[in-house]
This record gives structure tokens, sequence and C-alpha cells, in this order.
């Protein structure tokens, strides 16, 4: 019967999607279903960013010193000492010992990432979805306001802001706040816009006409139907963002708006006092915190970036068609080839 | 199979597979087939049976997610060369598209690129194969549209394709895989994207290049009335294979295969309602028709809008009908006549712009959204599309059980599941179907699905908007026949719209005949069937092609008369 062409038959076993439900977590779910040149982007960019959480992680147990600690008991470090038994990695201008300045780094970069991710998700998801579903005079003021603050560039924004915020001071949370929620305001444009955009598309479905006929609510159908249905591509500019989080820490840094060395270790600050180290042949304190800053930023892209390749049926590659495992029936709904889009669809929605 | 030496086309044990997400997927497998020269072959089947794979292979027009196996050889017009497709190169490819084999695509609308000309665009094939004069190229692209059919050719060669109407559109699309004089023209559901009394011109263009231009056509489609009227043989495919080929006459007289017998069973031909409707009349008490109407439109207006200076769009003109309780009216009319607005007014999804339109005792012009959420509950939907009517997060059971929650009449979706589990099994879906996700149901058994969604308040009036027209026809026919039982036993008054006048006829009381907004003629079955009044009505009629290539070949010849006396086409 030409039902069961399309469907699997009723008898068919199902597999308990609770037990299926870790293969369906965003990055295990594109691990899985990546092949070849993609599959290697990815593991290399989720090798790169575990060390880098690992890192962040057990900072404490990993760095030898603390991250503003001059002396230990056989007095002070000494400053721009080279690579030696004591300093793995030397020290820098100021007698910090690198190793455990970049060690440590880890940890600021983190948490300035988590805090500016957190907040700006959900001030711009909140906005998208209201800006999208209603329309009207809000949405207008809110796509103007968005658009404004993409045409500044994003770092002078970022410094404003950390004027602004921490006033001068430098306390440890003041400092990652500041760092923080300057990268905020230049990533909610973009969960804005692409929420936006996603409630705008998703409003004219015809289930979320279907539940406005059955009569629900507004909010109802904001937080059931379109909002459940418009998260599909956050997960990638998450990543994204979290690299280019990194670049703005890393630049408030060297530009001298980040953190006070005392308050916490951070990369971009440590290019910034090493820059005059460069000239007189001192390389351990600048290569060392630029390669941290390139490897995470590195990770996170690779990441992101093979997500965001997976995401699109037309970018993904597969494994051949090999003759010997082929499927007796066709079971793509419409043919693989119907009207493009709509068949490649319909393999995806096959498969999940 | 042998390759005469006639044969323009000659495919032998093709297999096509693809690679998906979900491992290997054999589209076509073994699949022989043959077009002589000057032949029309139809190949049917439904959606997935792989018509299309096939039909494109005679181009290479595969994804590179496919791999082909067999042999797909290829005539020049000549018959000076033969090439097997499947083992060209991508240039050799280049050479022999649109000398040897052309396409004519699915929906005009995107197959013409919006910002050149019609005519750069027909001459882009000839560019294409061999230098040719600026000059030149604009005289053939004049000549080949004038011999498809559009009017003053020497100006429209430049006008762009959002100038041209959607037939015309399809006509200019037959003319860029005409230009080349190729020996056969690959068809894609030339016809689906269009209204039915385009589609009887379109086919009637088609005949033409067989007839005059001498091509073959391979004419994909899944519509037994397109193939009866064109085809001179037919090739029936099902999961990949060709079940059965046969002379077009034998196949609808006698055919073999159970498959196929079951095929042209399933396709609702014209008349065949109205015993049912007779019935359904004489069960009425009386007294039934002074009953209150549960919907009523007097002199209905709706305008859509125009933006940026330009006029106002009127999608209903004056519009009166009613919907007495439980009767069902069909909406008959092609895209654009306004059916779907009216459907979609009545359920308060568009605003009505003037006159009165009364449902269940409310008006709907100028009503209030919070005035009319108690009367939604009463009113159920049915969309067009069962592919995007349901939210794809959740299962069956949540969606249906969305009108029961959002009501209150339970508190979550698991609390309904009681009632949910009885929709199912209304609409003849097993209970453990409510814990799947739409995507793992075909169309039919979520379009039912959509019905149990629809029913779950036990509504006094169901809108039915195309429920069928994504559908392939045996499911169709399941659908259509599972919705009349629904309808006798529940008595719901229903507004079903749809653009087939076969399918509505199989389940209305009364039928609306639409046209540009306006209501042409309203009336029973067999008045408006039987008798039409409307000359709109008379040429809806006569365009539809039914599935009896005798019957087809003398209502083409009512259908050109008619034509003629428009001015639609040439007087011959």
């Amino acid at each position: 019967m030409a039902t069961s062409v399309t469907a699997p038959p009723e008898d068919a076993p199902r597999t308990d999607p609770s037990r299926r439900g870790w293969r369906r977590l965003p990055v295990v779910h594109q691990l899985r279903q990546s092949v070849g040149l993609q599959r290697g982007m990815l593991v290399a960019g989720l090798m790169l960013t575990g060390l880098f959480l690992l890192t962040a992680l057990f900072a404490p147990l990993l760095a030898p010193y603390g991250h503003a600690q001059l002396r230990d008991a056989d007095g002070p470090f000494g400053a721009q000492q080279p690579p030696s038994a004591e300093h793995w990695l030397g020290t820098t201008v100021g007698g910090y010992d690198v190793l455990s300045r970049v060690v440590h780094g880890s940890r600021t970069a983190i948490l300035v990432i988590l805090v500016a991710i957190v907040l700006s998700l959900f001030a711009g998801v909140l906005l998208g979805l209201v800006s999208g579903y209603f329309g009207g005079w809000l949405d207008r003021v809110l796509v103007v306001v968005c658009d404004a603050v993409y045409a500044f560039p994003s770092l002078l924004l970022a410094i404003v802001m950390a004027i602004v915020i921490s006033g001068g001071q430098s306390s440890l949370f003041g400092g990652i706040l500041a760092a923080a929620i300057s990268i905020t305001v230049v990533f909610i444009p973009q969960y804005f816009r692409v929420v936006r955009a996603e409630t705008v598309r998703i409003k004219n479905e015809a289930f979320v006409e279907s539940a406005r006929v059955v009569g629900a609510g507004h909010w109802r159908i904001m937080t059931r139907h379109v909002l459940r249905n418009a998260t599909r591509t956050l997960p990638l500019i998450l990543t994204l963002n979290a690299s280019e989080a990194i670049l703005t820490l890393a630049g408030l840094g060297f530009l001298g708006f980040g953190i006070e060395p005392t308050a916490a270790a951070e990369w971009g600050y440590d290019l910034n006092a090493a820059l005059s180290d460069v000239t007189s042949g001192i390389w351990w304190t600048s290569i060392f915190p630029g390669l941290a800053i390139v490897l995470v930023v590195l990770g996170l892209t690779l990441v992101g970036e093979s997500l965001n390749d997976l995401a699109d049926p037309r970018l993904r590659s597969r494994r051949a068609a090999g003759s010997a495992d082929t499927a007796e029936t066709p079971v793509v709904p419409g043919g693989a080839l119907d009207a493009g889009p709509g068949g490649l669809d319909g393999i995806e929605e096959t498969h999940r | 199979m042998t390759t005469a030496r006639e044969d323009v086309v000659a495919i032998d044990d093709l297999s096509v597979a693809f690679a998906t997400d979900a491992g290997t997927i054999a589209a076509v497998q073994g699949v022989s087939l043959s077009v002589a020269a000057g032949e029309v072959l139809a190949v049917v089947g439904e959606s997935g049976s792989g018509k299309t794979v096939t039909a494109r292979s005679i181009l290479g027009l595969l994804p590179e997610t496919a791999t082909t196996r067999g042999a797909v050889l290829l005539r020049s017009r000549d018959g000076a060369e033969q090439h097997d497709v499947v083992t060209l190169s991508r240039r050799q490819l280049g050479e022999v598209r649109g000398r040897d084999a052309a396409m004519v695509f699915q929906e005009p609308s995107t197959a013409l690129n919006p910002v050149y000309p019609v005519g750069w665009q027909i001459a882009e094939g000839l560019r294409a194969h061999g230098r040719i004069s600026r000059k030149e190229a604009r005289a053939r692209a004049i000549d080949v549209l004038r011999r498809v059919g559009i009017p003053d050719p020497e100006e429209r060669v430049d006008h762009y394709p959002h100038q041209f109407s959607g037939g015309q559109k399809q006509r200019i699309v037959i003319a860029q895989a005409l230009v080349l004089d190729p020996g056969v023209i690959i068809a894609d559901e030339p016809t689906t994207a269009l209204d039915v009394t385009v589609q009887a011109e379109i086919l009637d263009l088609l005949r033409r290049c067989r007839d005059e231009f001498g091509a073959a056509i391979v004419l994909i489609t899944h519509n037994m009335g397109v193939v009866a009227d064109l085809a001179d043989r037919v090739a029936v495919m099902y999961q990949g294979r060709v079940v059965e080929q046969a002379d077009v006459r034998t196949l609808f007289s006698a055919p073999r295969e159970p498959y196929t017998q079951q095929l042209l069973a399933s396709v609702p031909r014209l008349g065949e309602g109205r015993a049912r409707a007779e019935e359904r009349a004489s069960r009425r008490p009386a007294g039934w028709t002074d009953a209150a109407p549960v919907v009523e439109a007097r002199d209905l207006r709706i305008v859509y809008p125009g933006r940026l200076r330009r006029p106002d769009f009127v999608a209903v003109d004056g519009v009166s009908f009613a919907i007495r309780p439980g009767e069902v009216l069909g909406l008959v009319g092609e895209s654009g006549s306004g059916k779907t607005t009216i459907g979609r007014a009545i359920a308060g999804l568009t605003k009505v712009t003037g006159g009165s339109l009364q449902v269940l005792g409310a008006e709907m012009n100028g009503v209030r959204e919070k005035a009319f959420r108690p009367v939604r509950r009463r009113i159920g939907f049915v969309f067009q599309d069962p592919a995007s009517s349901f939210n794809p997060l959740l299962t069956i059971a949540e969606a249906v059980a969305e009108p029961l929650v959002v009501n209150d009449r339970a508190d979550d979706p698991r609390a309904a599941r009681g009632r949910v589990d009885e929709l199912l099994e209304a609409v003849q879906l097993p209970r453990s179907f409510g814990d799947r996700f739409p995507h793992e149901l075909s169309g039919g058994q979520r379009q039912r699905a959509s019905l149990a969604r629809s029913l779950a308040l036990d509504p006094e009036l169901l809108i039915a908007d195309e429920p069928t027209s994504a559908l392939d026809v045996s499911v169709q026919a399941r659908v259509l026949e599972l919705f009349a039982e629904l309808q006798r036993e529940l008595g719901f008054a229903c507004l079903f719209i749809s653009h087939d006048l076969a399918v509505v006829d199989l389940l209305a009381d009364r039928i609306a005949v639409l046209h540009r907004g306006r209501l042409v003629e309203e009336g029973t079955g067999a008045e408006v069937l039987g008798a039409p009044g409307h000359p709109y009505t008379q040429r809806l009629l006569a365009s539809l092609p039914v599935p009896d290539p005798e019957e087809q070949a003398r209502r083409r010849a009512t259908w050109q008369a008619l034509a003629q006396v428009e001015g639609v086409l040439p007087a011959s």
C-alpha cells in the first residue's frame, strides 16, 4: 500500500525515545552523522575545546604558581626570565610565571564567555521572539536599534561599555562582568536577528495557524509552538560567538580596558605587557598567551563551522552509496528529488 | 529490452541509489523502458515510486549523492549518434542536454530566472550549443514563442517572467525546451502547479509538440486524467520498479496488475457522489431548510490592502451563501478565486472588510479576537498541507490533545490521552501512533491525524481547506471515504474547499463555484455538474480530464469547441 512506502510499518519495533535521547543532543548527534573531512574538523575542534575546558576546570592543579604570584619561598621570580626548570615558559616583564598566567587565563576566558553568552542568549532570544511574533512598531524600533548596534565597530562599543560599566575599577568580578556585559551588548543583535527571522517564518506555518484556530493564547503559541522550533540554529551561533567573545575579551585586555593582572590572569593583557619584549628578543612572554588565544578560537570556530555545515543538508557530505547495504524499499517521502529543498528536507526528516 | 532503431530513449536495467543520512536508499531498481520517436510515454506512480528519478536520469540530472547503474541510451534527432548518458562526462552531458533531450519542469514560476527577459532565457539554450548571432537568436526565440501560442511574440520576447501568467510561463518553459528541436522532451508533472482550465491548454500544447515538432515526450504525472488525455503508452511504477507497461487504452480498459487496478479505482470520477448526496438529502427531517444556518455570508467582501501605491486586491467580492447544520458545502475554484480566503475568514484568520459573515451566531465583520475565542472551539479546521500543519516537536498525541488542553477540557496532554485514543481510532489510526512524531507518519496518516485534531472538540462546523490536494490518489480516496463516514456519524456542517471538481462532487451536498472572487454558480451536485449554467462552470467542467481515454477524447472535442468560442485557442 501507498502508506507503507513513506512510513514505517505499524508493527515495526520503535526505539524508545528516552533511551535514544543522548544521541539527539546537539553536538553528539552531529558527530554521529558526520563523515570524512567534516568529521575530522569537528573532532579536532572538539578536542581543542575539550582541552580548553579541562584546563579551565583544573587550573589550580595544573598551574605551578598562582596567577598573581611574584615570589615563592626562594624569593622573587625575577622579570623576563627565559624558560627554565622552575619556570617552564619563563616569566613576564612584571615578574609573573608565564605558564601559570596562561593556565589561569583560561578560567577568566571561560567565565567571561559563559556570562556573556547566557546574558545575550536570554535577552536576545526573548526580544527576538516577542519582536518577530507581534511585529508592529516594537519590532521596527528593535530592528533599528539592533542595526545601529551592528553599525558600530564591535570593539569600540565594547570599550565604551567597559568604561561605562567598570568606571575604571577592576576587581575580579567587576572586570569579568564589565567584559561580559560589553560583549553581551554586541551579541544581543545576533541572537535577536536569528530568532526574529525564524519566528517570522514559523509564525506563518500552518501548525501555528492551527494552534490559533483551536484557540490557543499568544503566550502558549510563542513558547510551545514557535520558540521550540526557532532555536535550531542557536547551538552553532553559540559556538561561533564563544570564539568571538574570546577575541573581544583579548582585544579589550590588549587595549587596557580589561582586568588588572592582580585581579585575574588575562591573555590580552599579557600580550599587551609583552609588546616591548618582542623587539628585544624575549619571545616567550608573547608566544604562549597568543598561542592560547589562537588555539581556543580555532577549536571553537572549527566546532561552530562544522556544526554549521552539518546542519545544512546541502553542505553535508555523506557516505558514498554502496550497493551492499541498499535498503529494499525507498523510504524517502516524496522521492529524493522532488523539488529540490523539499526532497532534501524529506531526507532529513526521515533521519530525525 | 532491445534497442530498436527508432527508439529515441532506451533505458536498460537502470538502478539508482541515494546516499542519505539514513543509509543507502534504492530509488529505482532494474527499470527498463523505451520511448519511440514521436511517442508520448507516461510514467505514472505515487510519490516515492521513482518516476522522477527515472526520467531525470535520461538527462543525467541526478544529485551527487546518487549512484547509477545500467544504461540510458539517448539517440540524437537525426539518429546519427547514440550516447549512454550514465557514462558521459560533464562536458558531453552539456552537449546532449537540450539538443537530444530537454526538460519541462513542474513549477513554471521557479523554472524561469526572474531577472532576465524570457527571450534571453530561450536564447541561452541556443548559445550553449554553438555560436549564434544575437539577431538570429532573437528571431528564433520569437519564432518558438509564436509556435507555443504566446500572443505578440515580437513584443513579449523582451518581457520578464513576472509579466506572464502561470500558464504562459509554462508555455515559455516549453518553448525553451523546444527551441533546440530535441528528440525527446521530459515533462515532469508539467501541469500539476496549474489550474484545470490552464492545464487543458498546456496539454493541448504538449500534444502539438508531438504532432508539429515531432518530439517524443516522457510525461511524468500522478494524474490519471492527464495520462488518458495525452499518453500513447503508460508505464506504471511502484516502489522503484515498473509494474506494468501497456498501451493507454489497454491499461485503462483492462489493467493487468492489482496495483494498477487499485490505482485506477481510487481516482475520483464525476457523478460518483450524486447518489450519496441524494441519500443524505432524503434522510433529512422536514423543516431542515428552515433551520438557522451555521454560516451565512451576505455580500461578503474581503480586500487585501495593496502596498506602495499598488491598488488593493479584492479577494472576495460580494459573495453570499449559507451552510445549514449538517450540510457539506463544496467550494470550488481555481487559485486566486478566493476560496481559501473565505475559509480563513470563517475561522477568524483573515479580516472581513465588508458585507456580513455570520459564523455560529457571531458577526465576523469587525470581530474582536477575545470575543471570537469561545466560538473558535466550535469550529474545526483541516489544513491543506499535512506536512506543515503539525508542530514537528510534538508527538501526534500531544498535537491532537492541544485543542483539549487549550480549552481547559484537560490539564495536560497526558490527561487527555483517553480522548485522544478515541479520536485516533475514529480516524482509523492505531493508538500507538499517538507516541510518534509527525515526520514518522506518511502524508495520508498525517492528514487523518489532522482530522482527528480538528474533531477533538466535537465541532459543529468543519472547514477543510484542500485537505487532499497534497496526497496521492489512492491515499486521497481513503481519506475522502473516512471524511464522508465521519461526517455521516458526527453530523457536523462542513465547508469543503477544493480545486478538484470530482473530489467536491464526491462529498458535497451543494457546490458553489467561485471565479475571481465572485460566486458564479451554486446548487446541488446534479445541478452544477449536470447542467452548468455559467460559461465558466462549463469550461471548468470541460477542462477536467477524466481517467478514460475514449471518454476524454470526446470531452476534448467539447473543450476545444468551447475554447474556440472564447478565443482561448485559435480556430483551426
